[in-house]
């Protein structure tokens, strides 16, 4: 199934991050991008992009923040540090604000805002200001860029419905 | 529509905004008794260490944030709450009519009883004005004691040992957070904060403070007589409810709310520390924490507006950073009887992860030493998904947690 983590700007065509597990080879292109834009240099263990390995099924996942309409981490940060990017719909660590609380990367329910020791502050998937990285790098067309024509608040809704059905994985 | 919110922490902040994205007509009157723009308690311990100032603890930084939406507010104390005729008398004989009220008014800290506790240089770690009031008097060498070693106790003393001062931890119970953490985790923080210099006393009880503005003497069993320039209590806090009395509006342990954050009382609804409502798993329950407080404000806040929600639930989640060493507890992280356990412990390294399962859900969960991904544990336990085939694999490796989330949400 294709996954598309969209902005959530209203009646406006923007683009959004589609992640498709089935073109996935996992090559970790995308982890070593996503390091680099943050930091400068390669270091997957500070990528914002994670692959996750299911080998005994030779499955790749590629995972990364939602960018919730109505985000979780951004509604429990104490001092408003978490800020709504204009031109994406991105949630951005605003790092001047951030006190390294941590209260977001409990409160998102896809673990997706961590930790970042060396910095005393959190770090997330910001899209890269509308050029995200993982997309540029990814080989296989498994990370795309894509215009969204829809707001997409189905996700949260799914989670939010508290889903019953057993895990056929 | 006038819509009034008595307290301006987070609960009553997020909810003035939420009523206004769902009203853009409604008069909304924030009243709150602590003078100044509306703060975060949670960023105390970061003004203490001093790594902001009191600017950075606003809870929105924009000046023009309540003008612009709209939100006007009052710096008052409300005395007393008359349900019929719609009505909060302020302290200062003031009269404050509504439509629609919402009730945030937080917890308040309490005291052992221990004789001696209102000596001058006593404070609580709960206001902005305790916090300045313990950054006059914790300076460097300054012998500060700190009675509970609960989360509130943990949490500040990271800013407490960074401000330079001699601590002490007194704590009543056997081990550290005994509220928040297992008997594993809390030994492990406990021998933690003693290899980082800090004089640790669990199971230790103080029985009398003497003092006046220049020193204090603890009277501590065991151990005898501590000599102190400061003591800080983090013993507890309870909600904020004597205003409501013979409001008719129930009050257990907290004011009691239902799914849709109305109290016993039409129109008139909780949220925040204050309220005592739905579990995620079926009970009630008060859950004292940022996260809880905002999420069943937006609930109240939707709600109040006319647009029908339903809380899924509220649940106890907690991140702690005891001077590096960081921990966090998710749900039901005792366990339930007829429940399994799967745990991974590494002393040496200060390393622990324990989740609890009921069946084939996630219920609980208790990390220690590491910080990746836990935001999947909240996810895990609250969505209540099945867990399939990662119920095995959990057991067997409880660190693959985010892979089984990942699986199960994709
Ligand atoms: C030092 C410290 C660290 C913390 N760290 C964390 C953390 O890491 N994670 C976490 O989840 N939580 C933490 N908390 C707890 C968190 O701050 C609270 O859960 C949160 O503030 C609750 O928000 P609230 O809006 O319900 O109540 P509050 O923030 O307490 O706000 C209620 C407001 O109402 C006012 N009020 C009360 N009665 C009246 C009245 N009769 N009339 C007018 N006004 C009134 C109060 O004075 C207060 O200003 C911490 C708290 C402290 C003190
Ligand atoms: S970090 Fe988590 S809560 Fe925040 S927007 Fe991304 S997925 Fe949503
Ligand atoms: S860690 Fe930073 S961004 Fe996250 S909740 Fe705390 S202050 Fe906000």
């Amino acid at each position: 199934m294709v996954k598309r983590y969209r902005n959530n700007k209203e009646n406006e065509m923007q683009r959004s991050l589609s992640l498709d597990p089935e073109k996935c080879t996992g090559c970790l292109q995308c982890e070593m991008a996503c390091s680099n834009e943050y930091e400068g240099r390669f270091n997957p263990a500070h990528s914002r992009i994670k692959v996750f390995a299911f080998h005994d099924e030779g499955r790749f996942v590629p995972y990364t923040c939602t960018q919730c309409a109505d985000a979780w981490c951004r509604n429990a940060c104490p001092v408003d540090a978490i800020a709504i990017d204009a031109n994406t719909g991105a949630k951005v660590i605003v790092e001047n604000r951030c006190v390294g609380c941590k209260v977001c990367t409990i409160a998102c329910p896809f673990g997706t805002v961590n930790y970042d020791h060396t910095r005393g502050k959190v770090m997330k998937c910001d899209l890269c200001g509308g050029d995200p990285a993982c997309a540029r790098a990814c080989p296989t067309g498994a990370i795309t860029w894509v215009d969204a024509d829809w707001t997409g608040y189905d996700r949260m809704r799914q989670w939010a419905e508290k889903t019953d059905n057993a895990a056929h994985v | 529509m006038k819509y009034v919110i008595v307290g301006s922490g987070p609960a009553g902040v997020t909810a003035a905004e939420t009523l206004r994205a769902n009203d853009p007509q409604g008069e909304i009157l924030l009243i709150g008794d602590e003078p100044g723009p509306p703060y975060s308690r949670m960023a105390i311990p970061y003004l203490l260490e001093g790594s902001i100032g009191e600017e950075g603890t606003r809870l929105r930084p924009d000046r023009d944030h309540f003008d612009r939406l709209q939100v006007a507010l009052l710096e008052a104390r409300v005395e007393s709450l008359d349900s019929e005729d719609r009505l909060l008398v302020l302290s200062d004989g003031g009269r404050v009519q509504f439509d629609r009220l919402l009730l945030a008014t937080g917890s308040r800290p309490v005291n052992p009883p221990v004789e001696g506790l209102d000596s001058p240089l006593v404070r609580h770690c709960w206001t902005l004005e305790d916090a300045r009031h313990i950054m006059d008097h914790a300076s460097q060498g300054s012998r500060v004691v700190l009675l509970g070693a609960g989360f509130i106790g943990c949490i500040i003393m990271e800013a407490l040992v960074k401000r330079g001062v001699r601590l002490t931890v007194v704590e009543a119970g056997d081990r550290m957070v005994p509220r928040m953490m297992d008997q594993v985790a809390g030994h492990l923080i406990e021998r933690w904060c003693i290899e980082q210099g800090i004089d640790v006393r669990t199971s230790t009880r103080i029985n009398l403070v003497e003092g006046n503005e220049k020193g204090l003497r603890l009277q501590l069993e065991p151990g005898g007589d501590l000599e102190a320039d400061l003591l800080v209590v983090a013993a507890g806090v309870v909600p904020n409810t004597g205003f409501l009395e013979g409001s008719g509006v129930t009050v257990e342990q907290g004011i009691r709310v239902d799914a849709r954050q109305q109290t016993s009382v039409p129109a008139i609804y909780a949220a925040g520390d204050v309220c005592e409502g739905v579990d995620w798993d079926g009970g009630h329950g008060i859950h004292a924490i940022q996260p809880m407080a905002v999420e069943t404000a937006r609930v109240a806040a939707l709600n109040m507006a006319g647009r029908e929600t339903e809380h899924v639930g509220s649940m106890d989640m907690n991140v702690l950073d005891t001077l590096g060493l960081i921990a966090t507890s998710f749900g039901r992280w005792q366990g339930v009887e007829g429940g399994d356990t799967a745990s991974l412990l590494d002393e040496r390294r200060f390393r622990y992860l324990k989740l609890q399962f009921e069946g084939e859900r996630l219920i609980g969960a208790i990390t220690l030493g590491t910080t990746d991904q836990v935001g999947a544990l909240r996810g895990l336990i609250q969505s209540r998904r099945r867990l399939g085939r990662w119920k095995e694999r959990l057991m067997q490796d409880p660190t693959r947690f985010m892979e089984a989330w990942a699986a199960i949400a994709s």
